[in-house]
């Protein structure tokens, strides 16, 4: 029952997503809409926020790629309209923000950390070096060992 | 001693971090036209079709751009606030009627009251993208050089008006009389 239903599921989900294709190719230059939604798939959509321009059903959404393809058969190239986005939405409207001084901590904090737990990891084992001495076994000791490591007879296999 | 505190130290600067981002709204995104200029249009009015109302209609004034739609749900729950603070006559209210149709609009304010001076009709949602609206309601005090100063996202509260936009205003129109 449930695998019915979950095929179900697919299936709806399947014919919903080949219809929005249909309806964005129509009439439409399909160089134009290659751009429109390399360029869309970069951008998010500020109503929903999780989801970008291009998966959107927004009415803003809908509206912003309508702008963008305005855009795109004007000539703008693609920084020309990621500029013309920004300036309104700013750097939210961005899936990947541009490197500008309130976003170094966003872009270089992960190596900052990882640099930072590598200088923690590289004096934590020159500490451990330091601290752990060589002591050499005693020629009992190496005798017990002997005897420990030594294969029991019958149980080779084990 | 102080090794076993480490942990209870990390802890609570990740609390501290949590809460801070708890506390804010996703939803606010800070727009990046506070201080810029006021985008220029010269839209339809909504009442007379035939006249166009300009920002560049506002300079010399301090005034408030008001973004609503009839489809706006919570524009409803901002407007008995709108009409009560274009009563006071403090600061003049302008609508921007985004994408809507004109009956409903018209019908809206008739049935509701009318809290603007005018509201000018967006109706393909060209100016509201220069503005950088993502969701109705939504406000702009615009100063007398027709800068924006402040933008509330959502509905404006109670709060927000007497904290943040009427000071403001009271504040641009003391500048402005020097």
């Amino acid at each position: 029952m449930t695998r019915i239903l979950l095929l179900l599921l697919f299936l709806m989900c399947a014919s919903v997503a080949f219809g929005k294709e249909a309806e964005l190719a129509s009439g439409e230059d399909p160089a134009v809409e290659q751009r429109l939604t390399k360029l869309s798939k970069e951008l998010r959509c500020l109503v929903c926020q999780n989801e970008t321009l291009a998966d959107s059903q927004a009415g803003l959404a809908d509206d912003l790629r309508k702008e963008i393809r305005e855009q795109i058969k004007a000539g703008k190239s693609d920084k020309e309209i990621i500029n013309f986005l920004t300036q309104r939405y700013g750097q939210f409207i961005l899936y990947r923000p541009q490197v500008t001084p309130t976003t170094y901590l966003l872009w270089f904090g992960p190596f900052l950390l990882l640099a930072a737990g590598l200088v923690i990891l590289f004096r934590y084992i020159q500490q451990r070096r330091n601290t752990i001495v060589d002591a050499p076994l005693t020629s009992e000791e190496r005798k017990r060992a002997a005897e420990l490591l030594a294969v029991e007879p019958g149980r080779e296999n084990i | 001693m102080f090794k076993y505190l480490i942990p209870l130290a990390v802890f609570m600067v990740l609390v501290v971090f949590l809460a801070i981002g708890l506390n804010r709204d996703p939803h606010e995104v800070p727009s990046p036209l506070i201080n810029k200029p006021a985008p220029a249009f010269s839209l339809p009015q909504l009442k007379t079709p035939d006249k166009t109302f300009s920002a560049s209609d506002m300079r010399g004034k301090v005034w408030i751009l008001n973004v609503w739609a009839s489809w706006c749900v919570t524009c409803r729950d901002e407007h008995p606030l709108l009409i009560q603070y274009a009563q006071t006559g403090a600061i003049p209210i302008y609508g921007l009627n985004y994408k809507d149709q004109r009956e409903d609009a018209l019908a809206w304010l008739s049935e509701l009251g009318d809290p603007y001076v005018l509201s000018a009709a967006d109706v393909d949602g060209r100016v509201a993208i220069d503005y950088g609206v993502y969701g109705a309601p939504e406000t702009y005090l615009i100063d007398q050089s027709g800068t924006i100063r402040f933008k509330q996202i959502g509905p404006v509260t109670p709060d927000v008006w007497s904290k943040q936009i009427l000071p403001l205003a009271q504040e641009l129109n003391r500048q402005g009389a020097k």
